[in-house]
């Protein structure tokens, strides 16, 4: 009885050793893969120049920017948002029906296809603003894509300042506002912006809602307004996939893009997990 | 004077948890108003449960029955994949791995579920379907197959940072009770903490569920596009989201095949919505 | 936290920084281009916006896909400068021109003949076009039936409203309905990428995306060359547009006489389609 209970035991052990087993070799092979192949094609001209030759050399410096600026702009709109309906919903939270109808919007938003996004983008942003095809479009569609993301961050954040903060301050004479924007926001801002940033990596890396609202295939110059429109480093790996018309040379860019795009979002995510890393070590409370 | 200030501060917060709501009302509007003419030109019966797709043909067939039956099968095969493995993964993690090994898992995947769809489907598309064709001696490798096994590796972070979260948040007096009473570890794990963890594992599935169901890049580069219902899993689908994103840019604002296109976004949202809504029910009665 | 705190401060104003070099750096008067539409006729402004880049620091051209009927309709919706088609404009655009009371003018800038591509290692060499006809009606289910090797016919095709699937609709299909088994893929590359690495596989493209990697075929004895696509001999021979409205010409009518002139006309070349103007004419 008990041989057959440790052989199960042993299995189970060894069955879950093989699925993680199995899915570290797929991720392996799958980073493998982009890196090998893609690896090689990274250099200072690759990160600084723009496509040349029919897009089949020079780099992918608009496609960088580009995506740089939909990120900032989209974060810069999504985070005071996200913040203070964290807030709300951790301070303020009445009336309670209303509350619930937040929660559920919230959850539904976290959930929605990013495709869908893009639609909704698309009619309201491009049509019915009439704000085109454009950077500012783009923003604002991944914002709304990140403020869900944001939003849990933020809560989670708050929440995690001892309550008996709140109770000294406003026991001080402080009024809630005070005691939210000088005592809790500074406490738990460094956990809200690490939250953020690992935010950032699904902003950055998402083709599906700018497909109809911001991207473009080609251009030289960087963007000079938020109305032009702008390269990024998704689209790009998608149009070159698709709509490049020299495969043998444009596949090693779009798997250089690739990589640059891997990188930028590893590297911001996992600055922001080492931040956070240490300061949870560190808390003092 | 600071009264004004504290309600002015305080407005200011209701208001942008206000613009949530009005984000996902703006969502559910515009597909809707985008969506509903279609069914001037056909049935919503029709819509649904006919397999021909041929939106551009003369007269137009606008049957969604193969994309649907498309989005299914490829979340099924992602299922079928990223639960042992994202389920395995959060079990080793929360019970078995030292606390050294997790506290390097852990940001692991964390990091995973930030990589880009469309990197995926990179790989997908110049490396696995070359592969599989090689392997299977398939006549396509853009099919059911590949996709699922891509979709099915982007949803195991989601499935097992989840799953681990309702692991660990079981208490430790049950684990420790379940071992006094003579239980090996294993035991434990499977008849004690996994069934009080069900909630969250349940929901985790869910949430992979509606991130396999809506995710487009990977299905618009991998799983072929073809609008057929399948005979086998090496045949090559059109999910829905590849559906919408291929099709959007070719046609006519105002025309019957773009209200079709937004028809098939009311469907997948509707989808989406019922699985949000499964979850937080789950949530709720667990909270009771 | 002191630390913490002192190094997002950094960051932050590294950030700023770099923002507002950014902007400096690229202020100045600078004209811009906008161009959308056929995937088709993409690989063709690209190259030549290029150049006219070159040439003209002072002007940007932004160049966006989409799709044929994107690019007529942000023309005829003033959103972008040049709209590019791989099909002449419709019944519909037109009753759309009327209401809006534009005028639309049309430009054909290179010629295109939709390639019938295949696996290098398929042994065929022409198809007639009934033939492709039963191919993509779903009658012919084996390369045997077609001259080949016994093996399964995989069908890739265009998506359904590209400019490329109705000329291939109109002149091949001829309002039959495509087969529900073809792989419908939304852009030429991806036809071209997977029908290069797939055995049994037959596709079309526009020629500039005929590479090594796939196998041209004739169609009743007529391969696509220059020859054969200037006379029009070839059958799925076809032109590509640029749209402008008659109101706002001057900067976009720069660029398309540029493409038209002799310096285009031989980017078209590079670009492996057929120049609309034989060589050496001036306009």
């Amino acid at each position: 009885m008990t041989r057959t209970r440790k052989l199960q035991a042993l299995l189970g052990t060894s069955l879950l050793k093989l699925f993680i087993a199995l899915t570290a070799i797929f991720l392996i092979l799958f980073l493998y893969v982009i890196f090998s192949r893609g690896g090689k094609m990274i250099n200072w001209e690759f990160l600084t120049q723009s496509p040349r030759r029919y897009m089949t050399e020079g780099g992918i410096f608009p496609a960088i920017i580009g995506t740089f600026w939909l990120t900032v702009l989209s974060i810069g709109f999504a985070l005071p948002l996200g913040i203070f309906t964290a807030v709300f919903l951790t301070s303020y939270a009445r009336p309670s029906w209303l509350v619930r109808i937040i929660r559920v919007s919230i959850n539904t938003l976290a959930g929605v296809p990013s495709i869908i996004y893009g639609l909704f983008g698309l009619t309201v942003f491009v049509q019915f603003f009439k704000f085109d095809v454009s950077l500012l479009s783009g923003a604002l569609t991944l914002g709304v894509l990140a403020m869900p993301v944001i939003i849990n961050a933020s809560e989670e954040a708050i929440r995690s300042v001892p309550p008996d903060f709140r109770e000294a301050s406003l026991a001080l004479g402080a009024t809630e506002r005070q005691t939210i924007l000088r005592v809790i926001l500074p406490t738990a801002l460094p956990n809200i912006l690490t939250g953020t940033i690992i935010s950032i990596g699904r902003v950055a890396g998402e083709t599906a809602p700018i497909l109809f609202t911001a991207a473009t295939f080609y251009t030289r110059l960087l963007p000079t307004s938020v109305m032009d429109e702008v390269m990024a480093l998704p689209y790009h790996i998608y149009a070159l996939m698709t709509e490049g018309s020299h495969a043998a040379k444009q596949v090693p860019i779009a798997y250089g893009t690739a990589v640059v795009l891997l990188a930028l979002v590893l590297l911001v995510s996992t600055v922001a997990i080492i931040i956070r890393y240490r300061l949870r070590k560190k808390k003092k409370w | 004077m600071n009264n004004f200030k504290e309600l002015s501060f305080k407005t200011v917060t209701y208001i942008a948890s206000l613009f949530t709501i009005v984000v996902l009302l703006g969502i559910i509007f515009s597909i809707f108003l985008g969506g509903t003419p279609v069914f001037q030109y056909v049935s919503l019966t029709k819509f649904l449960s006919s397999p021909s797709w041929h939106p551009t043909h003369d007269p137009p067939d606008f049957g969604i029955l193969s994309l649907i039956i498309g989005s299914l099968l490829v979340t099924a095969g992602a299922l079928v994949i990223s639960i042992p493995l994202g389920l395995g993964s959060a079990i080793y993690i929360s019970e078995i791995a030292s606390q050294r090994v997790r506290e390097i898992l852990k940001p692991i995947i964390e990091l995973l579920a930030g990589i880009p769809s469309v990197v995926y489907g990179l790989f997908g598309m110049a490396f696995l379907s070359p592969f599989l064709i090689r392997i299977f001696k398939i006549p396509t490798g853009l099919n059911i197959f590949s996709a699922s096994i891509i979709l099915g590796l982007m949803v195991v972070p989601i499935i097992s940072s989840l799953s681990e979260d309702a692991l660990s948040s079981v208490p430790k007096s049950l684990r420790e009770a379940s071992l006094a009473l003579g239980a090996n570890k294993w035991e434990t794990i499977i008849r004690i903490v996994v069934p009080a963890a069900k909630a969250g594992i349940i929901s985790s599935i869910i949430l992979g569920f509606g991130r396999a169901v809506g995710e487009t890049m990977v299905v618009l580069m991998v799983a072929g596009g073809a609008a057929q219902i399948p005979s086998n899993i090496f045949q090559p689908v059109r999910p829905m989201p590849a559906t919408i994103a291929a099709e959007m840019g070719e046609t006519v604002i105002g025309s019957p095949h773009f209200y079709a296109l937004y028809g098939i976004a009311i469907i997948l949202f509707v989808i989406t919505f019922i699985s949000i809504l499964i979850t937080e029910f789950i949530v709720m009665r667990k909270k009771r | 936290m002191l630390f913490l705190k002192n190094t997002m401060k950094k960051i932050l104003y590294y950030i700023l920084s770099i923002m507002v070099l950014l902007t400096f750096t690229c202020s100045g008067k600078i004209k811009k281009i906008k161009i959308a539409g056929s995937t088709t006729v993409l690989p063709i402004i690209q190259a030549a916006a290029e150049e006219y880049v070159n040439l003209h620091p002072d002007t940007d051209i932004s160049v966006r896909g989409g799709g044929s009927s994107i690019g007529i309709l942000s023309i005829i919706n003033q959103i972008i400068d040049i709209g590019s088609a791989s099909r002449p404009v419709n019944k519909q655009e037109i009753e759309m021109l009327k209401n809006k009371n534009r005028d639309l003018i049309e430009t054909a800038i290179a010629l295109d003949a939709i390639s019938i591509i295949i696996h290098p290692e398929n042994p065929v060499e022409n198809l007639t076009l009934v033939q492709l006809q039963k191919i993509y009606s779903g009658q012919i289910e084996n390369w045997l039936a077609l001259g080949g090797k016994d093996q399964k016919l995989v069908v890739i095709s265009r998506d359904t409203p590209s400019g490329s699937f109705a000329v291939f609709n109109e002149i091949v299909l001829e309002q039959k309905k495509v087969r529900s088994d073809a792989l419908m893929l939304a852009s030429n590359n991806a036809v071209a990428t997977n029908v290069a690495v797939t055995p049994g596989a037959i596709g079309y493209v526009g020629i500039g995306y005929v590479n090594e990697q796939v196998k041209l075929i004739s169609i009743s004895g007529i391969k696509p060359e220059t020859e054969s696509i200037m006379n029009r001999a070839y059958p799925l021979t076809r032109e590509l547009f640029m749209y402008t409205l008659a109101s706002t010409r001057s900067l976009a009518q720069e660029f398309i006489d540029y493409l038209l002139a002799e310096q285009g006309q031989q980017i078209v070349e590079k670009q492996g389609y057929i120049r609309i103007k034989p060589a050496g004419l001036r306009q």
